[in-house]
């Protein structure tokens, strides 16, 4: 388990602040569903069920487009280890009213979350958030 | 009132099997790679039952019982097909106590609804696909005097569906009836957070459908729902859910050239005008309930009125009266029929709910009532119960934008007519909305510049057969409940026949 989250690089042109983060939970589990699944990325969901969450999918699975937002990239990595970057997504509607806020990515106990990587493992991932100090 | 008996202990309509395998070509078939998961009640956090945990290789087999099943299935008459949704609709009637009981159990949800809304509604959707595939008409053209189009309706074939865990068997009926009535053989995966309901269900109706005709397969979505919906072997994917899964199967979708049906959400705004309030009569009462139905199944609805907009002469006391009728409102032991908020649907969904309980917070929303988890004690201390939440803020807010999915309001304010669209239009979705006045006027206009599928006008969570349901922006593509639901499940094919002896003169 390792001890510190990760934060992630800033990847909008212009910025200073990083807005996306994972609890050191987080870290642990993805480089538990790299290890199964290979290269992996993040995509904000909206909507009904298990909306409102991110979701993880494997690197590429998933195709982005020019209406969605690259919100950061996180190295899951070990201190000294091979680089494992994690992009974070978001539709370019959606960061309209969450670009004011800073996003924690955890992880709770869960039974499922459409087809996002770790639900077999009985856990899922969950926002948590705070204001961008920029904004405070 | 009744308090129905714990599923397995003396008294209960319903003992669950201790193990349910996945339903494939009319017989129970234990997963290739023999593995299961847990199902767990949300009334008391507790497993249950454990479910087949399906991967890729089960989907085969249910795809070649359903590709073994559908010519023969495709060419029964519309008469006989509406036949067994009848009998099906017979068989769930007769079993209305215990599938409400077991869809409680499963979901969390108050047992008055499942006795009231969800069962009786499952047989109904059965009953109107039966009449509606035997009044469905082809269509033929004279094109001139020697020549007719014919135009017929074909079952797709094999389909896929992928059902959501707010109402696990009113929303696999809502895709099963008219897909069957249809004649298309399906491959269906429930949610994994409800996986058994629907094997009760088959438990009672698995007989009335040939072999084949439908296959259950349960698991995860990146298990099971995948490899049925990227599958080159079905001819059209059906799915409800977040909209990061719909794109990604809408992407499987057209790498197969077949076609979607998407619902995905909303943030549905409830809009009252002014003139609700002009009277403290029955009308009045009724547009309080309306408000306090963002409650209703515990804000699990896609058409959840999670926004409630409030015309400004009106927002103080109707606000007011709405918190204290908010505040009356029965939270307990789903089982009971007293009960009229249960449990969340799962952990992830409770944590998710308090998560955005704690955005809005932050965001400077004011908390009017609510905003904490619920330990209702005994058995039921590790259920995931959340108490009914209204929070005051604006349109601009995450909590106004993002659906929560739980019993989480957000209430503003607005002055006009084009201020009260403007604000209801402000969203990604539009799958719901509701507009409550006592002038035929506005509430037509209002319902018709909505952007959003479904305007109920005086009233809200209603769901009748017949009326059809979908969305409109991200919520989605697609209708179901209407007999338009049944073309989404068939080809067309166009027969052009010369009725003339003479050539056509070219070669």
């Amino acid at each position: 388990m390792p001890e510190t989250g990760v934060t992630a690089t800033i990847t909008i042109p212009g910025e200073t602040i990083p807005r996306v983060e994972l609890t050191a939970v987080a870290v642990d589990l993805l480089r538990s569903l790299w290890d199964e699944h290979g290269p992996l990325m993040f995509h904000q969901s909206g909507g009904c069920c298990d909306g409102s969450s991110p979701m993880c999918f494997p690197e590429g699975e998933f195709i982005v487009s020019d209406r969605d937002v690259l919100l950061g990239r996180l190295d899951v990595a070990p201190l000294g280890g091979t680089a494992q970057p994690i992009d974070f997504w978001m539709s370019a509607e959606q960061f309209e009213y969450w670009s004011h806020t800073f996003l924690t990515v955890d992880v709770v106990p869960g039974r499922g979350g459409g087809f996002s990587v770790e639900a077999p493992r009985g856990v899922r991932f969950l926002l948590r958030s705070r204001l961008m100090e920029s904004f405070e | 009132m009744t308090v129905y008996s714990n599923p397995g202990t003396p008294g209960a309509l319903v003992t669950f099997k201790p193990r349910y395998e996945n339903w494939i070509g009319g017989e129970w078939v234990k997963p290739v790679k023999g593995q299961y998961f847990e199902d767990i009640s949300p009334v008391n956090g507790k497993p249950f039952a454990e479910v087949a945990r399906g991967t890729a290789e089960d989907i085969e087999l249910a795809l070649d019982a359903a590709h073994r099943a559908a010519p023969a299935w495709g060419k029964t008459s519309s008469t006989e097909r509406a036949a067994v949704l009848n009998r099906i609709a017979d068989i769930i009637d007769a079993n209305l106590e215990l599938l409400s009981v077991a869809e409680t159990w499963e979901n969390g949800k108050p047992v008055r609804e499942t006795l009231n809304a969800d069962i009786p509604l499952c047989s109904d959707h059965f009953r109107y696909f039966a009449s509606a595939i035997r009044a469905q008409d082809g269509d033929h053209a004279e094109l001139n005097g020697d020549m007719v189009s014919y135009q017929f309706h074909e079952p797709l074939g094999v389909v896929g569906q992928i059902i959501p865990w707010n109402f696990p068997l009113l929303m696999a009926v809502w895709k099963l009836a008219p897909a069957l009535a249809a004649g298309n053989a399906i491959v269906l995966k429930p949610a994994e957070q409800t996986p058994v309901s629907i094997l009760v269900l088959i438990d009672l109706i698995g007989d009335v459908l040939p072999p084949g005709v439908l296959n259950i397969v349960n698991g995860f979505g990146i298990e099971a729902g995948k490899p049925l919906a990227s599958s080159s072997r079905i001819r059209k994917i059906a799915f409800t859910g977040e909209t990061s899964t719909g794109r990604l199967i809408m992407q499987y979708a057209s790498a197969n050239i077949i076609p979607s049906t998407m619902e995905l959400g909303g943030k549905s705004p409830n809009i009252f005008f002014s003139d609700v309030a002009q009277e403290k009569d029955a009308f009045y009462d009724k547009a309080q309930e309306g408000f306090v139905l963002f409650a209703f199944n515990q804000g699990e609805v896609c058409t959840a009125p999670s926004r409630a907009l409030l015309q400004k002469p009106i927002y103080d006391d109707f606000l007011s009266d709405a918190v204290e009728r908010t505040r009356t409102v029965i939270q307990g032991n789903p089982l009971d029929t007293a009960t009229q908020v249960g449990a969340q649907s799962s952990n992830d969904q409770l944590e998710k709910i308090l998560s955005y309980i704690d955005i809005g917070k932050k965001e400077g929303a004011t908390l009017a009532l609510g905003g904490e988890r619920v330990d209702l004690g005994g058995d039921l201390s590790g259920g995931y119960y959340v108490e009914p939440t209204i929070f005051e803020g604006h349109n601009k807010m995450g909590l106004f934008q993002e659906e929560i999915f739980g019993p989480v309001l957000a209430v503003t304010s607005f002055t006009d007519y084009d201020d009260a669209i403007s604000i209801a239009n402000d969203t990604l979705y539009g799958l719901g909305a509701g507009v409550w006045s006592r002038n035929g006027n506005i509430a037509y206009r209002a319902g018709r510049d909505i952007q959003a599928g479904r305007v109920w006008v005086n009233n809200y969570h209603a769901y009748p057969a017949g009326a059809s349901f979908g969305g409109y922006k991200s919520s989605g593509i697609g209708r179901e409940n209407n007999k338009l639901a049944l073309t989404a499940y068939q080809q067309t094919k166009n027969l052009l026949v010369s009725y003339s002896e003479n050539k056509l003169g070219f070669f």
